[in-house]
């Protein structure tokens, strides 16, 4: 069962083709990593789907509706949930009111008892009254996901979320990511290819703002186009 | 907890304050503690929401002449006259919001002084309803609220102090609720904030209004307080004020507004009866400010240890 479906999506900067005519489908309950060499487009294709930037053509269907012209807040009531790739959080807030701030737009009516448990989840829950910008960066990337998660959404957009981690932190965080499907559907911008090998069940290749490939980790990994333009022969 | 009690302890000791001051000090206090509820409401959007506005005496104007005007030449009764004072501030507030948030940082500033500046100047052309320059006094009867007279000192001071409780507790509240948790992200990140699902215009304009709503309710209460309503108080001196104060006690502080108020104004006055150059002395201390506190004085208090100040 499809739960989004971009078609003919189409972005430019100036002269730069950033997104060029790509089509694109997601799955309910699966783990989709979209890869492909710098440039290649794939924080403005997310950038897209989670409404941080406007298309100049094609449409977006989320679970059957048209959000193509829908605002990135109203997205996010939507379910669509994005986690940044920098490191985002706000610093000067404490952790806990950093989850809450998404545990609330949730409606929830025990905020303190359900952040708790969105902190406990991400295991930031001893953190919870300390500065997130006095956080290490590895739990700052933790708590970032802790505020997506708390959105409670049914797509949630990982871009680049193990940069920086260290090996033991990958770990936990696969484990993580294995644990939400398939409540909740993830996409992920990865440069990592043990983790995206080793988590994703389909993979859509982008080169040049356009669709490379897409197909299971073994057909990528087969595939010469691909191999020739990003996994280096 | 701890927090609430020291706000009620402050509240109880500026209650206190009004059977002990002499008779000139107790004019004052009824005077800042109504600037300090202007102070209040910019506060909630320059503090909290991050929205520097320099057209603010707008709001405060705005209420003033609003209920000065209906109670003078309206023939409205005084107490639905002051309810117009803090609709009027809203109201203004909205509208301004509703263009002026189209712009951020300088942009807002700018935008927001233009319109501040054109009421100033709509008051001066329309002097044959406003008087102009010289604005226009207010009548005995027009200061009484049912068996409440503004112009006894005990029932101003009462009046003000009722005023600036309520604003200030509302403050408390709104600043520890869910809003003001949604207010106070728009400050730190505004991008972050909507892609947590916040529409940050309607957070930025839901802190306007209730900023303008709390200064025109300043404004329309220091008018019938203090009997009179004028110009200068649409001017752009009357826009600067509650920055400076609110700069002064603290931004984003519940209690930063009437420390600042309260210390700017005595600071005045002291330098005032030792030299004429008063303003150089202000002048100096706003410089000393910037350079060793400029998160204000609570803000500093609250920098070194008292994280958890409101």
């Amino acid at each position: 069962m499809s739960l989004l479906e971009a078609r003919g999506l189409v972005r430019h900067f100036g002269g730069l083709r950033a997104i060029d005519g790509v089509d694109f489908d997601l799955s309910a309950g699966e783990i989709h990593a979209l890869i492909g060499p710098n440039g290649a487009g794939k924080s403005t294709l997310v950038g897209l789907l989670s409404g941080r930037i406007p298309a100049q053509a094609g449409t977006i269907r989320f679970d059957g509706r048209d959000i193509t012209r829908l605002p990135a807040h109203v997205r996010v009531g939507c379910g669509i949930a994005y986690a940044f790739q920098i490191t985002s959080v706000f610093p000067r807030l404490t952790t806990f009111d950093n989850v809450a701030l998404a545990v609330q737009r949730t409606g929830a009516r025990d905020l303190a008892a359900a952040t708790g448990a969105a902190l406990a989840r991400v295991g930031l829950a001893g953190e919870a009254g300390q500065l997130a910008g006095t956080l290490s960066y590895g739990h700052q990337r933790l708590l970032e996901i802790a505020m997506g998660l708390a959105l409670a959404p049914r797509l949630l957009i990982l871009d680049e979320p193990t940069q920086g981690l260290a090996t033991g932190e990958i770990e936990s965080f696969m484990a993580l990511v294995r644990s939400l499907v398939p409540e909740v559907t993830v996409l992920l911008i990865e440069h990592n290819m043990e983790v995206v090998m080793d988590l994703a069940q389909r993979i859509t290749v982008l080169n040049a703002g356009r669709v490379l490939a897409r197909g299971t980790p073994s057909a990528i990994q087969a595939d010469r186009a691909v191999q020739a333009a990003y996994l280096g022969g | 907890m701890r927090m609430l009690a020291l706000h009620l302890a402050v509240l109880a000791g500026v209650a206190a304050l009004q059977f002990v001051l002499p008779a000139y000090h107790h004019t004052n206090a009824a005077r800042i503690l109504v600037l300090a509820t202007y102070a209040i409401g910019f506060n909630i959007a320059f503090g909290y929401t991050g929205l520097l506005s320099l057209g603010h005496a707008l709001f405060f104007a705005g209420g003033m002449y609003a209920t000065g005007l209906l109670v003078d030449q309206g023939g409205w009764q005084p107490w639905a006259a002051l309810l117009a004072g803090p609709a009027a501030g809203g109201v203004l507030a909205a509208g301004v919001g509703l263009l002026a948030l189209r712009t951020a940082g300088p942009a807002f500033m700018i935008v927001t002084l233009m319109f501040a500046q054109a009421f100033h100047l709509a008051i001066l052309y329309w002097g044959r309803f406003t008087g102009g320059d010289e604005g226009f006094t207010l009548s005995g009867a027009a200061r009484r609220l049912g068996p409440f007279d503004l112009a006894d000192p005990a029932t101003r001071y009462g009046a003000a102090f009722l005023l600036f409780a309520a604003a200030m507790l509302g403050c408390l509240a709104l600043v520890r609720s869910r809003t003001g948790r949604v207010l106070i992200a728009v400050r730190e990140n505004e991008e972050r904030t909507r892609m947590l699902g916040y529409d940050p215009f309607r957070a930025k304009l839901l802190a306007l209004v209730l900023s303008g709503l709390l200064s025109g309710a300043a404004g329309a209460t220091y008018g019938l307080m203090f009997g009179y309503v004028g110009g200068s108080f649409a001017a752009i001196q009357y826009s600067i004020l509650p920055l400076i104060w609110v700069l002064l006690g603290g931004a984003g502080t519940v209690l930063g507004p009437l420390l600042g108020t309260a210390l700017l104004f005595y600071l005045i006055d002291w330098a005032s009866s030792v030299t004429t150059a008063s303003q150089f002395v202000v002048g100096a201390v706003l410089i000393l400010l910037v350079l060793f506190a400029p998160r204000g004085l609570l803000g500093l208090l609250r920098e070194r240890g008292l994280r958890s100040l409101p």
